[in-house]
């Protein structure tokens, strides 16, 4: 979760109140059992590793002035390390899902660019995957977990042409890829 | 499919996204296949094919200028959303059906304006089809539809008869050669039709959704048997929608609306060492199936 804040604070300075409320909204009913108090928690770790420091809001529009949480050199090279890296072949759903929405808000990052390389991931585990279940009988024990495992990446897979229809249709206009 | 209006502005509109490719078109290394007398250039080469539909107000480009070319002895999958082009595509290149703009070359000739009875031939002897609902002859054995081709190829009786009974033998099937389609299950029914698209050695097997009627196991079985020709070195393209099919190929086209938009090889290079996040060195040797062990005391 620490990666996320982060690249949540990348294009502006944020409060805890305002991170939370986006998070929820990315999270939808997984975000319910987030609280206030668990958004604060990470700031103060990220702020004791150099990685956050604090500010005042200066003039706020209304209400009390709130901290204001701003990353640090060591932090924007955290976020652009966390992007690069890629999610790994056990990423759950949640995690890649947030780090597209990340991607898309701090801009650092296409998320097509980001479904794209996972696709290909995902594509090669399961050209593994499959190529392993082949050799094996179907009754086997290994080639019944085999089974799982290449259903499970055929799911991630499907669930990634989703992410491209849904992060292509919000690419903001006359910002594409086209190279070549 | 897409429909645009006018043909100007709807060349790479959308998201703008253009074709990616992570590789270059080498033939897959490997133990040498069957026909080391291969002539040089790809099987199969598409330059610029373009498949358009309808017309005036109401075109749709199917396939929109797709640039391919698949080196003998490559699996190739074909993957997208229906209607992103695909089984056009795959008609396209088998000389089924004819391109608006653009070509087709079919082992160094090129085939997209031969007249229809050298298209025919040229089908007959050099691609072997695959379809979903396998386009079996109800009336004929099983063995008597892997002699069709071979016998209209212009082979004698007893030449059919010896090459449908080595293919049945090879499609594991040789004690169901007197059978009627309508006697065997769906699995044994698409290896009929696999072995009947071998009958005349052909240069590319072009497969529809060959799967797509199967269940796992039978599944299972034409993807072992698309495994063995593959090791035999036979050109393979296929069309599908499953990932798990797709994943057996060599390498992995995606489609959307008409046009290429990913290229990935999954064989051959960076195979070894694509796996090693998450774990550390001294844990190597194994393979990359090993980085999805989460193994905690």
């Amino acid at each position: 979760m620490q990666d996320v804040v982060l690249a949540l604070l990348t294009k502006e300075p944020s409060h805890g109140y305002d991170l939370r409320q986006r998070l929820a909204a990315a999270l939808g009913p997984l975000g319910d059992a987030l609280n206030a108090g668990q958004i604060y928690v990470t700031l103060t770790r990220l702020e004791k590793a150099g990685l956050v420091l604090q500010e005042r809001e200066d003039a706020p529009v209304r209400g009390p002035r709130r901290k204001v949480y701003a990353l640090t050199a060591a932090g924007q090279q955290r976020v652009a390390a966390w992007m690069a890296e890629s999610a790994g072949p056990r990423a759950d759903v949640t995690e890649f899902h947030l780090k597209l929405v990340a991607a898309a808000e701090s801009g650092l990052t296409d998320p097509l660019a980001l479904v794209d390389a996972r696709r290909r991931e995902l594509m090669r585990s399961l050209a593994e995957a499959q190529r392993a279940a082949l050799a094996y009988d179907t009754v086997s024990e290994a080639g019944l977990l085999l089974e799982g495992i290449t259903l499970r990446l055929q799911a991630d897979l499907r669930w990634l042409e989703a992410c491209e229809r849904t992060w292509s249709a919000r690419a903001p206009r006359g910002e594409g890829e086209g190279n070549g | 499919m897409k429909t645009v209006v006018p043909r100007g502005s709807g060349r790479n509109r959308g998201r703008g996204r253009s074709s990616r490719s992570e590789t270059g078109d080498s033939p897959r290394s490997g133990p040498a296949g069957r026909r080391p007398a291969e002539p040089a250039g790809p099987a199969l080469r598409a330059v610029g094919l373009t498949r358009v539909y309808g017309e005036d107000e109401s075109l749709v480009w199917a396939v929109d200028g797709v640039d391919l070319d698949v080196p003998a002895g490559q699996t190739l999958a074909v993957t997208g959303p229906s209607g992103c082009g695909k089984s056009t595509l795959l008609q396209l290149l088998g000389g089924l059906d004819r391109p608006s703009e653009g070509e087709v070359w079919l082992g160094g000739l090129r085939i997209d304006h031969l007249g229809e009875r050298a298209l025919a031939r040229l089908r007959r002897r050099s691609v072997g089809f695959v379809f979903q609902a396998y386009h079996l002859m109800h009336e004929l054995s099983a063995a008597q539809n892997v002699e069709l081709p071979a016998l209209l190829a212009g082979a004698s009786p007893r030449a059919a008869r010896r090459r449908a009974a080595e293919l049945l033998q090879q499609v594991g099937l040789a004690g169901r050669a007197r059978h009627l389609p309508s006697e065997l299950s769906g699995g044994q029914r698409q290896r009929v039709a696999v072995a009947r698209a071998l009958a005349n050695d052909p240069l590319v097997v072009l497969a529809d959704e060959p799967t797509g009627n199967l269940d796992s196991a039978a599944t299972h079985d034409i993807l072992r048997l698309f495994d063995e020709l593959r090791a035999a070195g036979q050109t393979l393209v296929m069309v599908t929608h499953d990932e798990r099919v797709a994943a057996t190929a060599d390498r992995v086209v995606s489609m959307r609306d008409g046009a290429v938009a990913d290229d990935t090889r999954l064989d051959g290079d960076g195979r070894g060492t694509r796996h090693t996040h998450g774990y550390g060195g001294g844990h190597g040797g194994g393979t990359g199936l090993g980085a999805l062990l989460r193994w905690e005391d």
